[in-house]
């Protein structure tokens, strides 16, 4: 799902070519050979969208209060940019998911049947890249729901997916264009929960369009994710997924093995214990809708849990 | 990266998203943007050209139409109107009206003014030399900006895939979206052809209703 994000940025970067030529993370550490030579100053790097950012902050300014040196090399791009920043040495230290790391990295993707979040980093363990390892694995997730209005729950009494099958004959879907054909879309939802729904509309994934479709009503379904504050703002409600369906997408620090050691785990664990799917959204919230600084955001964070 | 998918059977077989469709879709969206923008914009150029007034608002407003981002604009105008084809053509529409309304007043205000000049010493009243003479004489000029804002339009018109609708683009917004790189070739391949194909037609057009006098055939 990340993927589709990064690929509806891509596209809007084609069209308006003036973004993200701030961000070159691959030519701008080759000079000094890379932070292995310095094994004290860990470079951190993070995805183009604000979360990930937002994240990377948050594990670097923890790991600043427990004195060590970091460097940000934030917004470098895609999984498949940013994986190859790390294996190369450039980055030390990504804010990753588990779910959509073991989709990228697992051959032919994350195995169906593997959906909850400890099967899923057991299973991401197995296939991460030689010299990385991930540390503890939050409790916040960033991952695909289907979403509906207040006013289409109360209508059909809908709670959970399982209390769509009867009506989804009726209703409209709209999600990424990938649900058409993948097991986490509607596939899935055929054959693990029996609901077919009438039409589907290919939008993006879980991006504004879909969140504008469905409060306008021209589609009853949509897919969004969990940590979007459109689903706080707009009154949503997210379906319960109790055949778990969806890949779980817990928050987890990826990191080369070289620049680990105790001091490091010890910080970023810490943030792990602390970040939930309901305070990542409040916090992601404050960068998204309030507008403020990711730093400041991230300071805040920190502080209100005692990490910093 | 193979042609797989475009030689599939069972991606021509005009069922819901196979090729065909989505060519008669996409064809459909530029059509509809290409009458739109054409009825909008060919009276301005043709009354601009004829009177000479206005020619700052016409080059201008030609040149701001062609600097808005598409993608930009639609998206902007699916959060205001929601989805749907409106949005999508009035993006596209914006791309039409500026080579239509440029290459109009250009090849009105280009012609030789004793031609003109004739035509009015001749008796003919302002409609007529407008019809008569400048139309007829200015079209080699005005196919041209007509061919180009036709071969802009299939090009861009893969956009509506990103809101929603059908055309071409599905073939390039799902096969990114499910790393199938032979599908957005095979879209990439049709988007091409159609654009080089629409392109000959609108050229035998040209010949077509130029005045063989000024063709010179």
């Amino acid at each position: 799902m990340m993927r589709t994000r990064l690929v509806v940025a891509l596209i809007s970067t084609l069209a308006l070519t003036a973004c993200g030529a701030n961000s070159d993370p691959l030519s701008a550490d080759t000079n000094k050979g890379g932070s292995s030579n310095s094994p004290s100053t860990i470079t951190i790097g993070s995805a183009n969208f604000a979360e990930s950012e937002l994240l990377g902050e948050i594990y670097a300014q923890a790991l600043e209060a427990k004195g060590v040196q970091v460097k940000r090399q934030f917004n470098i791009g895609a999984r498949e940019l940013y994986l190859k920043a790390l294996q190369d040495g450039s980055v030390d230290l990504l804010p990753e998911y588990n779910g959509a790391l073991l989709s990228a990295l697992a051959k032919g993707g994350a195995p169906e049947g593997v959906s909850k979040p400890d099967d899923v980093l057991a299973a991401l363990k197995k296939v991460l890249p030689a010299g990385t390892e991930v540390l503890d694995q939050s409790a916040a997730e960033d991952k695909d729901t289907l979403t509906v209005t207040q006013a289409t729950a109360s209508k059909y009494n809908l709670k959970s997916i399982d209390d769509l099958k009867p009506v989804a004959g009726q209703l409209s879907i709209g999600a990424g264009p990938e649900w058409q054909e993948r097991y986490q879309g509607l596939k899935g939802l055929k054959s693990l929960y029996g609901v077919v729904f009438k039409t589907f509309k290919p939008l993006d994934a879980g991006g504004p369009l879909t969140v504008n479709a469905l409060v306008k009503g021209q589609i009853d379904v949509g897919n969004i994710f969990s940590t979007d504050s459109a689903i706080s703002t707009n009154k949503l409600v997210v379906l319960a997924d109790p055949r778990n369906l969806y890949l779980a997408e817990n928050v987890l620090p990826l990191i080369r093995t070289q620049a680990n050691n105790p001091t490091v785990s010890g910080a970023l664990n810490a943030v792990s214990a602390k970040l939930t799917t309901e305070n990542l959204t409040t916090y992601l919230a404050k960068v998204q809708v309030d507008k403020q600084d990711t730093k400041v955001v991230a300071k805040a964070f920190l502080t209100e849990n005692g990490l910093a | 990266m193979n042609l797989s998918y475009l030689l599939d059977p069972a991606h021509w077989d005009f069922s819901d998203g196979s090729i065909p469709m989505l060519i008669v879709s996409h064809l459909w969206y530029v059509l509809l943007s290409l009458a739109i923008g054409t009825v909008v914009a060919l009276p301005i150029g043709l009354w601009i050209g004829h009177t000479g007034r206005g020619s700052f608002l016409a080059i201008n407003a030609g040149n701001a139409g062609r600097s808005l981002p598409t993608l930009g604009l639609l998206m902007l105008m699916v959060t205001l109107l929601g989805l749907g084809l409106t949005p999508v053509l009035i993006a596209l529409t914006v791309l039409v009206i500026p080579p239509v309304l440029t290459s109009a007043y250009a090849g009105i205000r280009n012609l030789d003014h004793r031609v003109v000049d004739a035509a009015k010493g001749v008796g003919m009243r302002p409609w007529q030399v407008l019809t008569k003479v400048e139309l007829p004489m200015a079209l080699p000029v005005l196919m041209s900006g007509f061919r180009s804002a036709a071969l802009q339009v299939v090009a861009t018109a893969t956009v509506a895939a990103a809101v929603g609708l059908n055309g071409l683009g599905r073939l390039l917004i799902d096969g990114l979206a499910v790393n199938d790189y032979s599908r957005v070739l095979a879209g990439a391949i049709v988007v091409a052809v159609l654009a080089v194909v629409l392109d000959l037609i609108l050229a035998l057009a040209q010949r077509w209703v130029v005045s063989p006098g000024l063709s010179k055939r």
